[in-house]
């Protein structure tokens, strides 16, 4: 990986404000329409999920085959996931996600 | 600097005492802008990132969860271009807030709004709206300490230890340093997850997720996830959703920065504040939200 990333952070940057100062700086944003509203809100929970399940589930082999896997990982993100669902506090799950992959590294689990 | 919200009821001045809570309940955030902040750079660092690519995403895109998920997606060999696309469908979610907080600011000269713009995110919102709401009037102040003392601050500072400190770790998979990303991700999504809509849009999407990147690779497969795990949730008739926390409300943001400090005593006590406040100088209460 290169410094060429800063680009990609400018271009984030770029595609992240408008939705910051839209609201802000011009009157009506909060009229959109209902369905497009309903949407937004369903993109964050569906990617990030996305994202979690992908990286736990899905391993890239040297051949370049993505394979399903099954492992540790998906005990520490249920874990997290349920600390977080049931006391909101995304810095106890995470502790305890690593706790648990930690641990069942040593013991030979994965 | 009390900036007075539309309609806003009470004229009540803010000073140090106005903001003593709003720092007590932000240093709640700052604990886990740092936690996460950290994971954020150990992720990037582990990820290939030098120090300055970490850096300018913490510092020009400062996007918290659109900047670990980068991590991902970089990873994940995915173009610039599909980046580009998720990065903003997953912050499209602002809009709503920076609708929400206009109203309050809304004296404020256009530019200095635009600046402040920058600084929003989920738990800026959550933080300032409370305050606002407490005070009953916008305060300009008050957003720079929960945007930038208690967020962006504290935010780069972690990635910078993490990203730096990340070298020091002899071998960070055997410490579970890897397993921080994707508990990151099921982490913030869970707390988006407020009716019945989103967690069928966060099932489905990663079903989809999965199965598309066995076939396709995960590139495809987190695009394709991401996108049609929303189109299937709203197939759920609104009437039945169960929504509890509607993005753009204070509670929304209380889910979703998870920082387990807005309790909803506290918020009541907010409510319960303006009320009072409103009723003694028979004014209307600040409006909560858009109408969505």
């Amino acid at each position: 990986m290169s410094g060429n990333l800063v680009l990609l952070a400018i271009l984030m940057f770029a595609v992240t404000y408008p939705s910051r100062a839209l609201g802000l700086v011009s009157p009506g944003m909060d009229r959109l329409p209902k369905i497009a509203v309903e949407y937004l809100q369903l993109v964050g929970p569906a990617v990030l999920a996305a994202l979690a399940a992908v990286t736990v589930m899905v391993v890239v082999g040297d051949d370049g085959q993505p394979t399903f896997r099954v492992g540790i990982e998906w005990i520490a993100v249920f874990v997290c996931l349920a600390i977080v669902g049931r006391w909101r506090n995304l810095l106890l799950g995470l502790v305890a996600a690593v706790a648990i992959v930690a641990i069942g590294r040593a013991g030979g689990l994965a | 600097m009390g900036v007075p919200g539309p309609a806003s009821g009470p004229p009540a001045a803010t000073g140090p005492i106005d903001r003593r809570r709003l720092v007590t309940e932000g240093l709640g955030i700052v604990v886990t802008a740092l936690g996460f902040g950290f994971a954020y750079g150990l992720a990037a660092r582990d990820a290939g990132f030098t120090v300055i690519d970490a850096m300018a995403m913490s510092v020009i895109a400062f996007a918290g969860a659109a900047e670990l998920a980068a991590v991902g997606y970089v990873l994940s060999g995915m173009a610039w271009p599909a980046i580009l696309v998720l990065t903003a469908l997953l912050n499209a979610r602002h809009l709503l807030y920076s609708a929400t907080i206009r109203p309050w600011l809304a004296d404020l000269p256009v530019r200095r709004r635009a600046v402040m713009a920058h600084f929003l995110t989920d738990e800026a919102f959550a933080l300032s709206m409370a305050h606002f709401r407490r005070i009953g009037r916008g305060d300009e102040r008050g957003y720079w300490i929960a945007a930038g003392v208690m967020l962006f601050i504290p935010w780069n500072l972690a990635t910078l230890a993490g990203v730096v400190l990340g070298g020091q770790i002899p071998d960070p998979s055997k410490l579970g340093i890897d397993i921080i990303f994707p508990a990151a991700m099921i982490g913030l999504a869970a707390g988006m997850m407020t009716g019945r809509r989103e967690l069928t849009a966060a099932v489905v999407g990663a079903a989809i997720g999965v199965a598309v990147s066995l076939m396709a690779g995960p590139p495809i497969g987190i695009v394709a996830g991401g996108l049609i795990g929303p189109l299937v949730a709203l197939a759920i008739p609104a009437r039945v959703a169960h929504e509890t926390a509607p993005l753009g409300t204070v509670a929304s943001a209380e889910h979703y920065a998870t920082p387990g400090e807005f309790s909803a005593a506290a918020e009541a006590e907010a409510e319960a504040d303006v009320r009072a406040a409103a009723d003694t100088t028979e004014g209307d209460l600040p409006p909560e939200g858009p109408s969505t």
